[in-house]
C-alpha cells in the first residue's frame, strides 16, 4: 500500500509537470501559440513524462531489487551458531523470517536469533522504502525542472512526445514475448534443479509414481519415486474419454448448426453453447464430483460392476461436456468457410444434403476439423479444476475409466498446494510436469494453428 | 433400367439412370433423416447437459439463500453479564456470552440432564449465537436482566434437518441428527418456534468453519480486488500492443514472432501461467503470497492475449479511409490512432476487455498455486492483504465434508454465474449499441 | 408488349416448359411470369443484361433456387410435363434428370475419379467396380478430357488448369446421363482458348442432352445456341431462334441490347 501511495505521488507531480509545461510553453510563446512548434499540450505531456516515466521506472526496479538485497544482507548477518548449512535449509529460514516480519504464523518456535533477523530484516525494509521514496520523489523533480527547461519556442515536442509514445507501445507488445521466455525460464530452471535430483529418463519413462515418500527423510525410499508415465497415462484416458464426448457431440452440433438448422434455431442454440462454454471450470469440476461421479456409480452398481467413486469416466465426460462448444464453435468456422460452389456441384448432381456434407464438405473441411480437434485435445490436456475435484490422486496405471486415475495437472496442483516445503524433490517434480505439459500443449497448438491456417489460406 | 435415349450414341447410352423413385431412394432419404437427426440430438444432448447442470446447482443451491431460526426464551442473566452491577461497557464486552447462550439453551430444555446430551443441546444453535447476544446487550445495556423470546440461529445440521436432507428413516448412526435432537427440534416445531429466513449472512460474511456463518463477501471483496489489478495492467497494456502490432508494427519476421506467441500464449493452459506466478512473482520477486496484487498481475498475464486479439480486430474493422482522411488533414500517425481510429474502435476493445475479465473471474488453477486457497476469515481490505476469489472459495467448500457446505457451494456458484451472466449481458449490450456496418 | 411464345413451327413437343414462373428473395421479386420452352437436343441460350433474372431461372429448373431459405418460386414448371414442383417429384432425383454446371469449376476437393464417381455412387446407377471404371472413362472422353487425364485419375482434380476443371465438372455432370444439362455461364471464368474447347463441346453435347445456357457473351450465344431467350429487368422480353433474335428482333429492348446500348 505504501508503494502505491508513492505511485499517487508521482502521478500527481506528472499532472502539475504537464500544467507547468503547458502553462511554460504559453509563455514563451507570449501567447500566440501558433507560433509554437507543437501544441502547448504536447509541452505539457513532454514535462509530464519526463517527470513521471523515470521516477517509475526507477520505483518498479527498486520494488524488485529491494528483497533481494534485503534478504541477502539479513542472511549474512545472521548469528553464525544458526548460519543455515544448504539451500534447502537457507530458504525455509529465509521464509520464516519473512513470515514473522509479516505476522504470520511459522513452522517451528522462533529462536532469539531469529527473532533478531526479524528485527534486522524489518528496519531494513522500512530504511530501504524511505531511502527508496525520497530517491524517487527526487528523481521526479529533477526529470521535471530539467524537462521544464528545455520547453522553448523552437522545441519539437510533438516529435518527442510521439517517439516516448511509441516506444511504450513497442514495450507493451513485447510483455507477450517476454510472458513466453517468463514461463520457459521459470519452467525450465526450475526443472533443471528437479532433474539433477531425479534422472531425466527415470522421470519420462518410469512408471511409478508416488512422491508422497520422499516428505520424512528418516523413512526407506526417501527418494520417492517419480515415474511419470501414469500420470501421462491417466491424462490420455481422461482426454481420450473427453473426446469422445466432445468430438462427435461438437462436430455433429456444428454440422447441424451450419446446413440445417433455421435462423430461430441458432438464435437459441448459439447462445446456449456460448454458455456451455463461459460456464467456469470449477463449477464444472463441482458438477461431475457432486452429481456426475455418483450417478456413474449408482448406475455401475446397479449392473454389477465396480466403479471407483473418482472414476475417470466421470471427469472425462464433464470435462467432453465443458469441451462441446470449443470443438464446436471451432468446427462451425471451419465448415462455414467451405465455399459455397461445392455444396452447388453437389446438389447440382442431385446429392441429399447428408451426402454432400459427408462426402463434400466434411472431406473439403477435414484438414481444419482435425486442428479444432487437436486444439480440443490441448485444452484437455491443460485443464485442471475439473480433474482436481473429480478424478483421483492415486497414479493406477490402467486403460479401465471405471478405475480412478490422476493426471499431470492433479499433480501440479496437490505438489504445490499445502505445505509449503519448497526445494524439495516434491515440490520440483511439479515444475517438470508443468514443462512437460507447457511442450506438450504448445506443440499442439503450433500444428493446430497452423494446419487451420493452411487450410484458411486454401479457400480465401 | 436403361433408359432408351433418343440418340443412338453408344458410349453415353451405357451409363443407366437413376431408377425413379423406388427403394433406393427411400434408403437415402432415411439415411438422410437419420444423419438430421444425430444433428439436432447432439445440440440437444448439449442443451440437456446445460439444463442438468445448472439444473443440479440451483436444485442444491437455493437453500443456502435461507436459513433456519429457533425461538428460545433468552434471560440477559446479570449473573454472566455484569455480577458486580457496574454497567461498565468493558464488563460488558467481555462477559461470557457463551456460558449465557449454554445457561438459556439448558433452561429452555429442563428435560435435557446427561452430560453428553447437554453437549448436543449446545451445538443446537450457531456458536456465535453468543456473540449476537453480545451485540444485544452492547446496543442496549438495560437488557440485562431481562428475558426475551428471540429467534436464535440454527446450527448447521438442525438448518439441514429443517431443509429436509436429514432422513428420519435411516438408523440414529447414520445420519447426523440424533433421536435426541430431533425430540428437541419437533417440540419447538410444533410449538410454532422453528422458522426460515433470507439468509443475509452468506451475503456479508467472509469465511468460517461453521457453515451457518460462512458467507461470500471475503471472497467476492478478493475477486473484485484481483480483477481491479487484472484490469488496470491487462487493458491499457493490451490496447497499447494490439495499436502498435496492428497501426505501426512493419510487417516482418519480428512482429510475425510476436503474432504466432500470441496466438500460443491464449492456449496455454492456466496453470501454466500459475507456476510461472509462483516460480517469478512469489519465489524470485519475493511478492507476498495469496495477494489479490499477484493474483492480478497472474490473471493479467492471462488475459492479455484474450484482449490484443480482440482489440486487434476491432482496430482491423475501422476502415482504411478514417486514417487517410485523417492523415491527409496533416495529423500525425500517432494522432490519427488517438483520435480517430482509437475513439471508434473502442465499443469491440471494450467488448473484448469485459468477455477476458469474465473469464479471469472464473479462472481458479492458476490462483491455486500462488496460495490464494488459504483459509481466511477476514474480508480483505487491500492488494496485498491474503485473500480468496470466489471460484477458489467454492473449490474450498466443495472439499468441505459439511453437508450444510454442498449447498453453500451450489449457491455461491450461482452468485458467480450471476456476476458473468451480467458480464456478458453488458458485452452483448454494448456490442448491440455500437455494432457498426462500414 | 410484343411477347413471342416459345412454340415453334417444327412443334416438336418441348423438354421442359415453364408457365407464369415468378421468383421472389423475401419480399423483392426476382422474375415475373415467365413463359418459356425448352426444346430437346437443341441448345437455349438465355441472355440479358446482369441482374435480370437469367441465372434465377436456370436454377428453377433444377431447384437449386430451394437451397436458398428466403427464395419462393411461384407459377408452373414442367420437365416432360411433369411439374416438377409437385410434391411427388422429389428434388434429388430432378437434378439427377436435370444437371446443373456452375460458373466457377467447383471440382470437389478429391482425386479426378472420384470426382467423376460421385454421381453414380450416390445414385447407386453402378453397382461394381468395373462399371463405375466405365462410367468414368465414357463421362472424360464425352467432355474431351480423357486423353489429358487417363494417366492422372487419382491425382486430385483441383490440380487441373480451369479449363479442364470447367470440362471435368462437365464430365462429372454427364456421368449420372441428365436428360437437360443447365450450364450457368460456364466459361465466363475462362480463356479464350479454353472457352472455344467448352464451346466446341457444347455443340456436341448437343446430340445426347437438352441443354440450357446462361451467358453473357452474345458471341456465345449466336455461336453455341439455336434459340435464345432475352430477360430483362426480371421479364423475358423476347425468345426465337437464334438468328432471328440476332437479326431481327421485334422488341426494341432486344434491339438495343443486342446493338449494344446497354448490356
Amino acid at each position: 500500500m505504501n508503494s502505491f501511495f508513492l505511485l499517487l505521488v508521482v502521478i500527481g507531480l506528472s499532472v502539475a509537470g504537464y500544467a507547468a509545461g503547458r502553462a511554460r510553453s504559453v509563455l514563451a510563446a507570449s501567447g500566440d501559440v501558433r507560433i509554437l512548434h507543437s501544441l502547448p499540450s504536447y509541452y505539457g505531456m513532454f514535462v509530464a513524462l519526463g517527470c513521471g516515466l523515470p521516477a517509475i521506472l526507477l520505483l518498479a526496479l527498486w520494488l524488485i531489487i529491494q528483497p533481494q538485497i534485503v534478504e541477502h544482507m539479513v542472511m549474512a548477518g545472521l548469528d553464525p551458531s544458526i548460519m543455515p548449512q544448504n539451500a534447502d535449509e537457507y530458504s525455509l529460514m529465509l521464509t520464516d523470517i519473512r513470515n514473522l516480519a509479516s505476522g504470520n504464523a511459522v513452522s517451528r518456535e522462533a529462536s532469539p536469533a531469529i527473532m533478531a533477523a526479524m528485527e534486522r530484516y524489518q528496519s531494513l525494509q522500512s530504511v530501504g522504502f524511505w531511502t527508496m521514496g525520497a530517491a524517487v520523489v527526487c528523481i521526479a523533480l529533477l526529470g521535471l525542472v530539467w524537462a521544464r527547461s528545455q520547453v522553448s519556442r523552437s522545441f519539437r515536442a510533438r516529435n518527442v512526445v510521439e517517439n516516448i509514445i511509441r516506444v511504450l507501445l513497442i514495450v507493451c507488445s513485447m510483455i507477450a514475448i517476454l510472458t513466453t521466455v517468463g514461463i520457459v525460464l521459470s519452467l525450465i530452471f526450475e526443472s533443471l534443479r528437479f532433474f539433477a535430483r531425479v534422472p531425466f529418463f527415470e522421470f519420462l519413462f518410469g512408471i511409478h509414481w508416488s512422491p508422497q515418500t520422499a516428505i520424512r527423510a528418516e523413512q526407506v525410499g526417501a527418494s520417492g519415486s517419480f515415474g511419470a508415465v501414469p500420470l501421462f497415462a491417466g491424462t490420455m484416458l481422461i482426454t481420450l474419454i473427453a473426446m469422445l464426448v466432445a468430438g462427435p457431440i461438437g462436430l455433429l452440433s456444428a454440422i447441424y448448426m451450419a446446413e440445417y438448422a433455421n435462423p430461430k434455431f441458432r438464435a437459441i442454440a448459439k447462445p446456449m453453447l456460448e454458455i456451455l462454454a463461459g460456464i467456469p471450470t470449477v463449477v464444472y469440476g463441482f458438477f461431475a464430483a457432486l452429481t456426475v461421479a455418483p450417478l456413474i456409480r449408482g448406475w455401475g452398481e446397479s449392473i454389477g460392476l465396480d466403479v471407483a467413486s473418482e472414476s475417470a469416466l466421470a471427469a472425462g465426460v464433464v470435462m467432453g461436456i465443458m469441451i462441446i462448444p470449443f470443438v464446436s464453435s471451432l468446427s462451425d468456422d471451419v465448415i462455414n468457410s467451405v465455399p459455397q460452389s461445392l455444396r452447388d456441384g453437389s446438389y447440382g448432381l442431385g446429392a441429399t444434403k447428408s451426402e454432400t456434407i459427408r462426402h463434400v464438405i466434411i472431406p473439403a473441411a477435414l484438414p481444419g476439423i482435425v486442428g479444432a480437434f487437436l486444439l480440443a485435445v490441448s485444452r484437455a490436456i491443460g485443464e485442471t479444476m475439473i480433474v482436481v475435484m473429480a478424478a483421483g490422486l492415486a497414479a493406477n496405471l490402467t486403460a479401465n475409466p471405471l478405475e480412478a486415475v490422476t493426471t499431470v495437472t492433479v499433480q501440479i496442483v496437490t505438489l504445490l498446494v499445502g505445505d509449503q516445503e519448497f526445494d524439495s524433490a516434491k515440490t520440483l517434480a511439479a515444475f517438470a510436469l508443468g514443462l512437460v505439459l507447457f511442450f506438450v500443449t504448445l506443440g499442439l497448438n503450433v500444428i493446430a494453428l497452423r494446419v487451420v491456417r493452411k487450410y484458411r489460406e486454401k479457400y480465401d | 433400367m436403361t433408359d432408351a435415349i433418343m440418340n443412338s450414341k453408344p458410349d453415353t447410352a451405357e451409363i443407366r439412370r437413376p431408377s425413379p423413385g423406388g427403394e433406393r431412394l427411400k434408403k437415402r432419404y432415411a439415411a438422410e433423416r437419420r444423419f438430421r437427426l444425430y444433428g439436432l440430438c447432439s445440440i440437444l444432448a448439449a442443451g440437456l447437459m446445460l439444463v442438468f447442470l445448472v439444473g443440479s446447482i440451483v436444485g442444491t443451491g437455493w437453500s443456502a439463500f435461507l436459513q433456519t431460526y429457533v425461538k428460545l426464551s433468552i434471560t440477559f442473566d446479570a449473573e454472566y453479564l455484569d455480577p458486580a452491577g457496574t454497567g461498565d461497557p468493558a464488563q460488558l464486552q467481555n462477559a461470557d456470552y457463551g456460558g449465557l447462550m449454554k445457561k438459556n439453551l439448558r433452561d429452555n430444555f429442563p428435560e435435557v440432564t446427561g452430560r453428553s446430551d447437554k453437549r448436543k443441546l449446545y451445538n443446537f444453535v450457531s456458536p456465535n449465537a453468543g456473540y449476537v447476544l453480545r451485540d444485544m446487550v452492547i446496543a442496549d445495556p438495560a437488557l440485562v436482566g431481562k428475558t426475551l423470546d428471540l429467534w436464535v440461529k440454527a446450527s448447521d445440521d438442525i438448518d439441514m434437518l429443517t431443509k429436509g436432507y436429514v432422513d428420519r428413516t435411516e438408523a440414529e448412526d447414520n445420519r447426523r441428527v440424533s433421536n435426541a435432537e430431533l425430540a428437541w427440534y419437533d417440540k419447538l416445531d410444533n410449538a410454532d418456534r422453528v422458522e426460515t429466513r433470507f439468509n443475509t449472512d452468506f451475503f456479508v460474511n467472509a469465511d468460517s468453519r461453521e457453515p451457518e456463518e460462512a458467507g461470500i463477501l471475503g471472497a467476492v471483496t478478493g475477486s473484485l480486488l484481483t480483477l481491479l489489478i487484472t484490469l488496470l495492467l491487462s487493458f491499457p497494456v493490451g490496447v497499447m500492443a494490439a495499436i502498435y502490432l496492428e497501426e505501426f508494427a512493419p510487417k516482418n519476421r519480428w512482429t510475425d514472432l510476436i503474432e504466432v506467441n500470441i496466438n500460443n500464449l491464449a492456449a496455454v493452459p492456466s496453470i501454466v501461467f500459475g507456476l510461472l506466478g509462483l516460480a517469478m512473482f512469489l519465489n524470485f520477486f519475493g511478492f507476498p503470497r495469496s495477494a489479490p496484487l499477484v493474483g492480478g498481475m497472474v490473471l493479467a498475464l492471462m488475459t492479455l492475449p484474450t484482449i490484443i486479439i480482440a482489440a486487434r480486430s476491432a482496430l482491423k474493422a475501422v476502415p482504411p479511409s478514417i486514417r487517410e482522411a485523417a492523415l491527409g488533414l496533416g495529423a500525425s500517425p500517432l494522432q490519427v490512432v488517438t483520435h480517430h481510429v482509437l475513439p471508434l474502435a473502442m465499443p469491440g476493445i471494450l467488448t473484448g476487455t469485459i468477455i477476458g475479465m469474465a473469464q479471469a473471474l472464473g479462472e481458479t488453477a492458476p490462483l491455486l498455486m500462488i496460495g490464494m486457497i488459504a483459509f481466511i476469515v477476514d474480508i480483505p481490505g487491500g492488494f496485498t492483504d491474503p485473500a480468496t476469489v470466489l471460484p477458489v472459495q467454492i473449490y474450498l467448500w466443495a472439499d468441505s465434508p459439511e453437508r450444510a457446505f454442498v449447498e453453500r457451494t451450489s449457491a455461491a456458484i450461482m452468485v458467480l454465474l450471476a456476476f458473468l451472466i451480467f458480464m456478458n449481458f453488458v458485452a452483448v449490450l454494448l456490442r448491440r449499441k455500437f455494432e457498426r456496418r462500414w | 408488349m410484343s411477347k413471342t411464345s416459345g412454340s415453334s413451327a417444327s412443334g416438336t413437343t418441348p423438354k421442359m416448359k415453364g408457365d407464369k414462373v415468378k421468383v421472389f428473395y423475401g419480399e423483392k421479386q426476382a422474375l415475373q411470369d415467365v413463359d418459356l420452352e425448352i426444346k430437346p437436343n437443341e441448345v437455349t441460350a438465355l441472355i440479358g443484361p446482369s441482374g435480370c433474372g437469367k441465372s434465377t431461372f436456370l436454377r428453377c429448373l433444377n431447384r437449386m433456387n430451394d437451397v436458398i431459405d428466403i427464395c419462393r418460386v411461384e407459377g408452373k414448371i414442367t420437365l416432360d410435363n411433369e411439374d416438377i414442383y409437385s410434391s411427388d417429384l422429389d428434388p434429388v432425383q430432378l437434378r439427377a434428370r436435370v444437371g446443373m454446371v456452375f460458373q466457377k469449376p467447383n471440382p470437389f476437393p478429391k482425386s479426378i475419379y472420384d470426382n467423376i464417381a460421385y454421381g453414380p455412387r450416390i445414385h447407386g446407377t453402378a453397382s461394381s467396380k468395373a462399371e463405375i471404371d466405365e462410367i468414368v472413362e465414357t463421362s472424360l472422353t464425352k467432355a474431351g478430357l480423357w486423353e489429358e487425364v487417363k494417366d492422372r485419375l487419382m491425382e486430385p482434380g483441383t490440380g487441373l488448369s480451369g479449363g479442364q476443371q470447367q470440362r471435368l465438372c462437365i464430365a462429372r455432370a454427364i456421368a449420372v446421363n441428365p436428360e437437360v444439362i443447365l450450364m450457368d455461364e460456364p466459361c465466363s471464368a475462362l480463356d479464350p482458348i479454353a472457352t472455344a474447347k467448352i464451346e466446341e463441346l457444347i455443340d456436341e453435347l448437343r446430340e445426347n442432352f437438352t441443354i440450357v445456357i446462361v451467358t453473357h457473351s452474345m458471341q456465345q450465344a449466336a455461336r453455341v445456341s439455336q434459340r435464345t431467350a432475352f430477360f430483362h429487368l426480371g421479364e423475358l422480353v423476347e425468345v426465337g431462334d437464334t438468328e432471328q433474335i440476332f437479326t431481327n428482333p421485334t422488341d426494341s429492348r432486344t434491339q438495343g441490347y443486342i446493338t449494344g446500348r446497354f448490356g
